[in-house]
């Protein structure tokens, strides 16, 4: 055939299939627009799927098969059906049976090669013999060293479409839902249910795998169409169904958390709902079943909802000449579907009478069927009816394990195994006329709002957000359960395969003769036959399938279906995108108030947990240089402060420091150790008595947040007589360490109200005052980098005020930045340890160089019973300096240090020798490692730390690092752990005038750490943004407002005081919003510039008080935002997993949860009708959340609004 | 997601809370035995059934509290004297 003569017979053949209008079609033939199949144009009509589209157009074959490349074309003409996957442009494995067409679309075929007309790989198809059962796991396997070539060949022949490198990346959602009954299916059974559980007052999730509610009622005659539209009616008209289509109920797991992907959404990939569903209504319909004989997959054989789907949603004509096949109604619906359209339907063939097929005939196209009578019948289209599958996935998920039912023909759930949360409804549950299946659905419905009602009421007697007037009203009668129609089963023949064998799996072309071969082999389980086979397992995942593999598996071991019982259904029910299940991403991070400094002078990121933090500012060892001899500074915000207040700090403090404070006294700093139980080193730093019972605890910036749990832990669990209040305010306080000789100098340029004298500040000292103007300052005299320096810890918010001060008013001392790489080279010359890296999850205080903390004479501490083992068993590893004969090799750090067996010398516990690993050399074992390792500038030279046997840690001894290439080399073991300054000389170097207090500094303004949008202001000493929005949703930095904590009793005097209980919000007299923030806590925000007389007037009301409380300021330390309008709730649900619902979370909620995976406190607050919520976090993670809701509120056109002063 | 009845806040997502062991009583460190000391810290019953655990309630309440839980069925039931 020429090119031209081809394309006038295409010309010719298009739409030749459509049939003129039909009562319930889908398509609007209004609109007519064009796509490309394979390259070629085709006409498609709105609502048209890419297979309908296609075969209106008279195309019957649309992929080739997995394993033997047949031709494939219609099947179920619906989600599922197998020979129907397609590649929509960039996008594989489109269900071209579902998915909608639309203009331009650029659709193919996969699994073809090099086309759908002509395919080589058809060629299996004629070898089908010599591809036996378990074909892909016997050939490949061996030898082994040949796979990568298999792979090769077997890529070849994946039924699978392409995936382009070059997708760009979509962009995809997530949301929370909290129904009171979830509906998963919208046929009849399930519009009937939501109703009549919407009617009952419950909030309905109605979920629809298809493009339209309806089920089957859409290719349904007269009758069946108007209950559609009176049903679709009432669920429009009836309030609390929130309904959505094209999309599918995933799966169901522990408590009703269900996952929903939504599809089909503009400017979205995929939505992913996580539903907690209070109960469930499983309707997902019944799924017709292939039948299995030979040739049942030649194109022109089709089930009959398949036909009727084409014919009544469509208005495609399926074939010419038909052949029905019918074991029940549905089928002789088909026949008469085709009748009416005019197809000549040559032969019904009655199986309820032992009609049957032997065999289709044809390879491309159906030709004719052999009948069991005999005869043989011309046609191009035979359409079985002989069975149905329920999907009792959702039911299976909740621990039901279905029963066969033989005289139905089909699985059943067992409904003595279901939960109360989960009511199947419709064709799963039972047989009857549509009219019964809708009454028995109108109960389950009005039982599911029931049980959601008593789940509700449960759940909200305790919950802390609802107002006491919320309390009473959801609990009801629970006793009053709504009495459910029985549903019979209805007859149906057994009918699974005819007399000849035939495909049952047609994604994975598995052959009933593959079924009885692998029995044969010895598979008897119906769970061994399915891996052995790979039936059941593909895209379809065993909803067309598996009824058929079990009976046929039954019929080859000579049992029965029940005995030889189902395979597991297991979620996804449904395909997913990666995308969909990862969603928007949320990661956390944490930045200091000087990041804006450090990025304008290019510091290298340094990403630490969620900090991210200046490595260096482009030459480390300079930055050494720098400390060492003049002055540097460091923002070392990170690290974790807790603030302790109470009579009891002192005994807390001794429990869980190794060792002693009982006579810390005021002003004074001390250095500490914790453990763990097992007296493994968990966590050091610093700690100051700011007053009598006023704390500074410091962490190591990795444990702040364990280590305030661990403090919690004990306070709460152990101690809770004990009147201790712990406050994390690590990013309260930007923190600046000043190191080096100059250090005292440039302070003493900037510090007020300080007397920075040596003799009167000394080295492990605390003061308080003010530097650059800023109040409030905390200094520490400490040296973790072994030089003279000065921590300050600055209230946040004027942090790169100081930071700047600091640089400026240095310049002429030469002050350099440092970073943490720097750092790391300071501290490891001066031999200071880091917990985490150079102990590990086995390293006891003991092995960590802490015998001089470590104070057994105390009555307890937590780690003492294990540390005193220790302590008696001298036997442990120790912390050492080690350095490089060769002073040029750095050994990288975990390098191993290795020794001979103890055959070759040495006296070594003879118990760990036995143990000893060999480290590829015969004879040599591990003896130790290099934690920490640097060339430092100072000496010119290597230095580590390492963790070494005992007998290898004196002082001069001589050991072998191995380095990773494999190279050995020598390091001696130092005196010191320290290499520089071991006797701490530098420390108490005096140079400079540090009283050069010429000028006072004015503090500048506060800052948020949400940087304000253009244009920006000064309020009340902060920069604001002043911008002005009239969105209907907006934004707002509302950190300048005043935040003081409350710590009390719950329920005492305070509290009394107060007014608001635990989970509640409310304004008190003097116009400062009260917020029950915690169990005893309570967050007090103000106006502006507030901060220090409401602390006042709190503290006051304390005073007074014959209890244990305390107020803390936490303006610098947290981040507030407000969000503002009638869809801040929707947004919210995109972030937040807490119902947001009036029931749960009405005005004046309070509530603390996790927000973008950050934890934040959430207030109801609503500014007249207009719902709006207050958020507050961690300061160091404002712009993060700030910018995560901007992200979640694009969709509903959010705009950023500046700092409001009309109040709060 | 299995949901956890936090004494104070109510059910909420387990995902909020971090498990903090199974609860045991510490022995008097200054008169337990290294023995009886190593049973506690190493030694769990890890049952197939009721279990009394210690959670904490890190992004919520932050309070520490005892909760039953089945560990076949991850049913929980509330312990009664969590608060
Ligand atoms: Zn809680």
């Amino acid at each position: 055939m020429t090119q031209q003569t081809a394309r006038t017979t295409a010309a010719t053949a298009i739409d030749r299939m459509r049939l003129g209008p039909q009562p319930g079609e889908v398509i609007d033939r209004s609109a007519t627009f064009r796509f490309r199949w394979n390259g070629r144009e085709y006409p498609a009509h709105p609502g048209d799927t890419i297979v309908s589209a296609l075969a209106a157009a008279g195309e019957r074959v649309f992929s080739r098969s997995y394993k033997y490349h047949r031709p494939r074309g219609v099947l179920t003409a619906s989600y599922l059906d197998p020979g129907a996957m397609v590649q929509v442009g960039d996008e594989p494995n489109v269900r071209g049976a579902h998915r909608l067409v639309e203009a331009g679309m650029d659709v193919r075929s996969q699994n073809t090669w090099p086309s759908l007309r002509f395919d080589v790989k058809a060629v299996n198809g004629l070898a089908g013999r010599f591809l036996s059962t378990g074909f892909y796991y016997k050939t490949f396997i061996k030898p082994e060293r040949l796979w990568p070539a298999y792979e090769k060949v077997l890529q070849r022949f994946v039924h699978a479409g392409q995936v382009s490198p070059d997708t760009p990346h979509g962009y995809y959602d997530k949301r929370y839902a909290h129904p009171d009954v979830l509906v998963a299916g919208g046929g009849p059974a399930g519009l009937s249910a939501a109703v009549a559980a919407a009617r009952a007052g419950a909030q309905v999730m109605l979920v629809e795998e298809e493009h339209q509610l309806g089920g089957h009622l859409r290719w349904g005659g007269e009758a069946d169409l108007a209950l559609l539209s009176e049903l679709t009616g009432l669920v429009a008209a009836t309030p609390g169904i929130e309904v959505l289509t094209d999309s599918v109920v995933l799966g169901r797991y522990d408590d009703n958390w269900v996952a929903v992907v939504q599809r089909n959404l503009p400017g979205v990939g995929e939505r992913l709902i996580k539903a907690r569903a209070k109960t469930i209504v499983a309707a997902p319909g019944l799924i017709e079943r292939p039948y299995v004989f030979d040739g049942n997959d030649t194109p022109g054989v089709m089930l009959s909802t398949a036909v009727r789907r084409l014919i009544n949603l469509h208005a495609v004509r399926p074939g010419r000449r038909a052949v029905v096949l019918s074991a029940n109604a549905d089928g002789d619906t088909a026949a008469a579907d085709l009748a009416r359209v005019g197809v000549d339907v040559a032969r019904v063939v009655d199986a309820r009478t032992g009609g049957d097929v032997v065999r289709a005939l044809g390879r491309k196209n159906l030709r004719a069927v052999e009948l069991g009578d005999g005869s043989t019948v011309e046609c191009d289209l035979l359409v079985t009816a002989t069975g149905w599958t329920a999907p009792t996935s959702l039911l299976n998920m909740s621990g039901d394990k279905p029963v066969y039912d033989p005289r139905a023909a089909r699985f059943v759930p067992d409904p003595s195994q279901l939960p109360d949360d989960m009511l199947p409804a419709g064709g799963i549950a039972g047989d009857g006329t549509v009219a019964q299946l809708v009454d028995h659905a109108d109960a389950v419905g009005r039982k599911a709002a029931r049980r959601a009602a008593g789940t509700a009421a449960g759940w909200h007697a305790t919950v802390p957000t609802r107002r006491d007037t919320d309390k009473a009203d959801t609990v009801q009668d629970r006793d009053d359960e709504v009495e459910v129609p029985e549903l019979e089963m209805a007859a149906h023949p057994e009918m699974f395969r005819a007399a000849t064998h035939g495909i049952v799996d047609f994604s994975e072309d598995v052959s009933s003769k593959d079924l009885h071969a692998a029995v044969k082999e010895g598979y008897g389980s119906v769970e061994l036959v399915k891996r052995y086979t790979t039936a059941t397992m593909g895209p379809p995942q065993g909803k067309l399938e598996t009824v058929n593999t079990v009976a046929i598996v039954a019929e080859a071991t000579g049992s029965t279906v029940a005995q030889t019982g189902t395979t597991t259904w297991r979620p996804p029910y449904a395909p997913v995108t990666l995308g969909a299940l990862a969603g928007r991403i949320f990661e956390p991070v944490r930045y200091s108030p000087m990041q804006p400094w450090h990025e304008a002078h290019s510091a290298a990121p340094l990403v630490a947990g969620q900090w991210i933090r200046p490595d260096h500012y482009g030459d480390p060892d300079a930055e050494v240089r720098a400390v060492r001899e003049g002055v540097g500074i460091i923002d070392v915000t990170p690290i974790g402060k807790l603030d302790l207040r109470g009579p009891d700090v002192a005994k807390l403090l001794n429990l869980l420091y190794v060792n002693k404070w009982s006579k810390l006294g005021i002003g004074r700093v001390r250095y500490g150790v914790m453990c763990a139980d097992d007296g493994v080193v968990m966590d050091d730093g610093v700690t100051g008595r700011l007053g009598a019972e006023h704390y500074l605890m410091s962490t190591t910036s990795s444990g702040a947040a364990a280590v305030w749990e661990w403090v919690e832990n004990w306070l709460q669990t152990e101690h809770p007589e004990w009147d201790v209040h712990v406050t994390p305010v690590t990013t309260a306080y930007a923190s600046i360490n000043v190191a080096g000789p100059r250090s005292r100098e440039l302070v003493g340029r900037l510090a007020e109200g300080v007397d920075l004298d040596p003799e009167t500040f000394g080295y492990m000292q605390v003061r308080t005052g003010t530097v650059a103007g800023v109040e409030d300052c905390v200094l520490w005299r400490i040296g973790f980098t072994g030089e003279l320096s000065y921590e300050l810890h600055v209230p946040a918010a004027h942090g790169l005020h100081v930071w700047e001060a600091l640089a400026e008013a240095g310049s002429d001392l030469g002050v350099a930045a440092f970073g943490v790489e720097a750092q790391r080279i300071l501290r490891l010359e001066k031999g200071h340890l880091i917990v985490g890296q150079d102990t590990d999850g086995l390293t006891q205080a003991y092995s960590a160089g802490l015998d001089w903390a470590i104070k057994l004479d105390k009555d307890d501490f937590v780690g003492k019973p294990e540390l005193a083992w220790q302590a008696q068993h001298a036997d442990y590893p120790k912390l050492v300096g080690l350095q490089p004969v060769d002073p040029a090799v750095v050994p990288p750090e975990a390098s191993q240090i290795i020794t001979e067996t103890c055959s070759q010398g040495r006296s070594i516990n003879p118990e760990t020798c036995s143990q000893g690993r060999s480290i590829n050399t015969p004879g040599s074992r591990i003896a130790g490692r290099i934690t920490s390792s640097r060339h430092s500038p100072t000496l010119g030279r290597a230095i580590c730390l390492g963790q070494l046997e005992p007998a290898l840690a004196t002082p001069g001894t001589e050991v072998t690092v191995r380095l990773p290439d494999g190279r050995d080399i020598t390091a001696r073991v130092t005196e010191h752990l320290a290499a520089v300054d071991p006797e701490g000389h530098r420390q108490h170097v005096v140079s400079g005038d540090a009283s050069d207090d010429s000028h006072r500094h004015s503090r500048g303004a506060a800052r948020s750490p949400i940087a304000p949008a253009e244009p920006r202001d000064e309020v009340h000493g902060w920069e604001v943004s002043a911008r002005r929005s009239t969105a209907e949703l907006t934004i707002s930095d509302a950190t300048p407002l005043a935040k003081i904590a409350v710590r009390a009793p719950v329920g005492g005097a305070m509290q009394q005081a107060l007014g608001v209980p635990f989970g509640r919000m409310a304004r008190d007299r003097d116009g400062a919003l009260v917020i029950g923030s915690g169990p005893g806590e309570w967050l007090v925000l103000a106006p502006a510039g507030t901060g220090a007389s409401t602390r006042q007037r709190l503290e006051g009301a304390a005073d007074g008080l014959d209890e244990f409380a305390t107020v803390t300021d936490l303006t610098h330390g947290r981040a507030l935002m407000r969000l503002c309008g009638a869809r801040s709730a929707d947004l919210l649900a995109k972030v937040c997993g807490v119902d947001l619902s009036d029931a749960v979370t009405p005005e004046g909620a309070a509530f603390r949860t996790s927000v973008a995976r950050l934890v934040t406190d959430v207030v109801r607050d609503d500014s007249g009708t207009a719902p709006g919520y207050l958020l507050h976090c961690e300061r160091s993670s404002g712009q993060y959340l700030f910018d995560a809701l901007l992200d979640a509120g694009a969709e509903f056109g959010i705009e950023i609004d500046g700092f409001s002063t009309a109040g709060i | 997601m299995m949901l956890l009845p936090c004494p104070w806040c109510g059910p909420r997502n387990v995902s909020e809370f971090r498990y903090a062991g199974e609860a045991g009583t510490r022995p008097e460190p200054g008169q337990a035995t290294p023995e009886q000391w190593r049973r506690y810290l190493y030694f769990h019953t890890n049952p197939a059934g009721w279990v009394r655990e210690s959670w904490y309630h890190g992004a919520g309440c932050r309070r520490y509290f005892p909760l039953e839980r089945h560990t076949v069925s991850n049913e929980t039931r509330a312990t009664g004297e969590s608060r």
